[in-house]
C-alpha cells in the first residue's frame, strides 16, 4: 500500500487527552494554593504526569502514520504487549525496592539506632513503605501486566484501546509514587493497607474503572467462546478490589488544598470495615489473583491441562463467595460484638475446603510430570509457591480461633504467617510467572541462566525458612511472657523484658530477609541478561514491536 | 440493641444459610453436570492451544 489514509483522532485518544488537560491544569492550581507541602509535592508530580501523558497521546497520534495498529496480522491476533512488558519491568523494580525496604525495617526492630533519628526514615513511616510497595507496587503490578497478558491469549483477542492500557499501567504506578513518598513525608489515613490519603484513592479509583473496563472490553471481542477460569479470579479480583476501596475510604477531605481527610465510618463499625477490607484485601489481591496467575502459568509450564477443570469452577464460587466474610477474626476480643467475631472465624475455617481444594488441582496438574521439578527450577518455584499457600492457608484458619487468637494476636507469630503466605505464596508464583513472561514477552528462547533461578530458589528458599520459624518462636514466646502471672497474681514479666527476649529472632529474621532480598537480586541480573542477551527463538516477526505506543 | 442481634442471628442461621447451601448446589450442578463435562475438557485446553 502506497498510500495510508490518514486519520482523524479517535474519540478515546480525545478524551484521554482533554481529561488529562484538566487534570494537569487542577494539580498546577491545587499546587498554588495549597497550604501543605506534601500536598504542593503531589500536586506538582500530578500535573507532569498529566501534562506527559498528553504529550505521548499526542506524540504516538502523529508519529503514527495515520494508521491504528490491526487487530490481526496474517490471521493471527495481534497482541498488545508494550503495557505488560512496562508492568513486568515495573514489578521487578518495585520488587527488589520493596523488599530492600522490608530488609531494613527487620534491621530497624533488631538495632533500633538503624532509623537514625529523622522522621522519614523511622520505623514507622518505612513500614507502610513496605507493605505498599511489595503488595501494591510488586504484586499490583505482577497483576496487571499478567491479567494483560493472560485476558489476551485465552481470549485471542488484543486489548481494546490505543490509550486505554498505557492509562491503566501508568496511572497504576502514578498512583503508587505518591502513596510511596506520601507516607516517607507522614501524609497517611493509617488505615493499615489503606494507607494513602483521599487524593490519592480518588486517583486509584479513576484507575481501576479504567482497568475494569480495559478488562471487560478483552473478554467482549473474545474469539474463543469460553472464558478460561483464570480470567475469572482476575475478574473477582478487579471487581472486589474496587468496592473495598470504595467502601473503605469513604473520607471526607478537610479542604481540597490538604491531604488530611477524615472517614466517615466512626468507632467499632470503622474499625470492622477496616477489617472487613484489610482481610479481603488478602483475599482477592493476594489470594483471587495470584491464583489467576496458577491457573494459567502452571499449566503452561508444565504443559499439561489444569488436574481437574470442574474443581477450579467449584473452588472459584465457594472461595469468593466465603472470603467476603472471614474479617471480623482480626477484631477478637474487641468491642465487636461476639457474633460478629465468630461470624468470622467460622468463615475462615470454611475456608479451608476451597483452600485446599485450589491447592490439589495446583499441585495435582504435574500428576505425571513430577520428574520436570528436577529439571525445570521455575516450575519448582511455582510449585512451592502452591505448597506455601496451602501451609499458609491451614496456618489461618486455625489462627482465627478465639482461643489461639488469644496466644497469636498481636505477636510476631501473625508477621510471620504473613509473611509465609507472601513470601512463599504470592513472591513464588510473581517470581515463577515473570520467569515464564520475560522469554514469551521479548522473543526469547530461554532465560539467560537457568543455575541462577536455581540459586534464588534455594537462597530464597532458606530465607522463608529463616523467617518464618524465627517468628513462630518469637511470636509464641512472646504471647506466652504476656500472659505469664506469678503466683501473687502480678504479671510475671515487664513489656522491656519480652522486646529483649526477642533480639536473637529478630536478627534470624533479618538474615533471612537478607537471603530473599539477595534472591530477588539475582533474579533482577538474570532478568535483564534474558532482555539483552538472551538466544532468540525462531525468526518470528514480533507483533507487540510494531505498536509500542507510548514506550 | 438486643433484638437486632437475635433478628440478625436469626436470619442468618435460617436463610443465609438456605441460601449458600442452594448456591453451592447450583455450583456443584453446573460444575458436574454430565453434559458440560467436554466443553469444561475443552476449555482446560485454552492455554495450551493458543497461538
Amino acid at each position: 500500500m502506497a498510500q495510508t489514509k490518514a486519520r482523524l483522532i479517535t474519540l478515546e485518544e480525545g478524551l484521554f487527552a482533554a481529561f488529562l488537560v484538566v487534570l494537569a491544569f487542577a494539580c498546577l492550581i491545587v499546587a498554588g494554593k495549597t497550604y501543605d507541602q506534601v500536598m504542593a509535592f503531589h500536586a506538582t508530580i500530578g500535573a507532569l504526569v498529566a501534562a506527559g501523558g498528553v504529550f505521548a497521546i499526542f506524540k504516538t497520534f502523529f508519529d503514527s502514520d495515520g494508521t491504528l495498529a490491526p487487530q490481526e496480522i496474517n490471521g493471527k491476533p495481534n497482541y498488545n504487549m508494550g503495557p505488560v512488558k512496562f508492568g513486568t519491568v515495573a514489578a521487578m523494580f518495585w520488587g527488589v525496592a520493596g523488599f530492600t525496604v522490608g530488609l531494613i525495617i527487620a534491621s530497624q526492630l533488631a538495632w533500633p539506632a538503624l532509623n537514625f533519628d529523622l522522621p522519614w526514615t523511622n520505623f514507622g513511616r518505612l513500614r507502610p513503605l513496605h507493605t505498599s510497595a511489595v503488595i501494591f507496587a510488586f504484586g499490583g503490578n505482577v497483576l496487571l501486566a499478567t491479567s494483560m497478558y493472560v485476558v489476551q491469549r485465552t481470549c485471542r483477542a488484543r486489548m481494546p484501546g490505543r490509550v486505554l492500557p498505557w492509562f491503566v499501567i501508568i496511572g497504576y504506578n502514578a498512583f503508587i509514587v505518591i502513596a510511596g513518598t506520601g507516607y516517607l513525608l507522614g501524609a497517611t489515613q493509617g488505615k493499615e493497607y489503606a494507607e494513602p490519603e483521599w487524593y490519592a484513592d480518588l486517583w486509584l479509583t479513576i484507575v481501576w474503572v479504567a482497568y475494569l473496563f480495559l478488562f471487560l472490553g478483552t473478554l467482549w471481542k473474545r474469539k474463543e467462546p469460553h472464558i478460561y477460569v483464570a480470567n475469572w479470579f482476575y475478574l473477582a479480583f478487579i471487581v472486589t478490589i474496587a468496592m473495598l476501596h470504595l467502601v473503605n475510604n469513604a473520607t471526607i477531605p478537610v479542604s481540597v488544598f490538604g491531604t488530611k481527610s477524615y472517614i466517615v465510618w466512626s468507632g467499632v463499625q470503622d474499625a470492622m470495615v477496616q477489617w472487613w477490607y484489610g482481610h479481603n484485601a488478602v483475599g482477592f489481591f493476594l489470594t483471587a489473583g495470584f491464583l489467576a496467575i496458577m491457573y494459567y502459568f502452571v499449566p503452561k509450564r508444565a504443559g499439561r491441562p489444569v488436574y481437574s477443570y470442574r474443581l477450579s469452577i467449584v473452588h472459584f464460587w465457594a472461595l469468593i463467595f466465603i472470603y467476603i466474610w472471614a474479617g471480623p477474626h482480626h477484631l477478637h476480643y474487641t468491642a465487636l460484638p461476639q457474633w460478629a467475631s465468630t461470624l468470622g472465624a467460622t468463615f475462615s475455617i470454611i475456608l479451608w475446603m476451597p483452600s485446599w481444594g485450589g491447592m490439589i488441582n495446583g499441585l495435582m496438574t504435574l500428576s505425571g510430570a513430577w520428574d520436570k521439578l528436577r529439571t525445570d527450577p521455575v516450575l519448582r518455584m511455582l510449585v512451592v509457591s502452591v505448597a506455601f499457600y496451602g501451609m499458609s492457608t491451614f496456618e489461618g484458619p486455625l489462627m482465627s480461633v478465639r482461643a489461639v487468637n488469644s496466644l497469636s494476636h498481636y505477636t510476631d507469630w501473625t508477621i510471620g504467617h504473613v509473611h509465609s503466605g507472601a513470601l512463599g505464596w504470592v513472591g513464588y508464583i510473581s517470581f515463577g510467572a515473570l520467569y515464564c513472561l520475560v522469554p514469551w514477552l521479548w522473543n526469547k528462547k530461554s532465560l539467560y541462566s537457568l543455575k541462577l533461578v536455581d540459586w534464588h530458589f534455594w537462597l530464597s528458599t532458606l530465607g522463608i525458612v529463616l523467617y518464618i520459624t524465627a517468628m513462630w518462636v518469637s511470636g509464641i514466646m512472646q504471647g506466652l511472657m504476656w500472659r505469664a502471672y506469678d503466683k501473687l497474681g502480678f504479671l510475671e514479666y515487664s513489656f522491656i523484658e519480652t522486646v529483649e527476649a526477642m533480639f536473637p529472632y529478630y536478627a534470624i529474621r533479618a538474615a533471612g530477609g537478607f537471603l530473599f532480598v539477595l534472591g530477588s537480586l539475582i533474579m533482577a541480573y538474570n532478568l535483564w541478561m534474558t532482555v539483552r542477551h538472551g538466544e532468540a527463538a525462531e525468526a518470528e516477526a514480533n507483533p507487540s514491536g510494531a505498536l509500542a505506543a507510548a514506550e | 440493641m438486643n433484638e437486632t442481634y437475635t433478628a440478625f442471628a436469626g436470619f442468618a442461621q435460617t436463610w443465609g444459610l438456605l441460601y449458600f447451601m442452594i448456591m453451592f448446589g447450583a455450583v456443584l450442578a453446573y460444575a458436574l453436570w454430565p453434559k458440560n463435562r467436554k466443553g469444561f475438557e475443552d476449555a482446560a485446553q485454552i492455554p495450551l492451544r493458543e497461538d
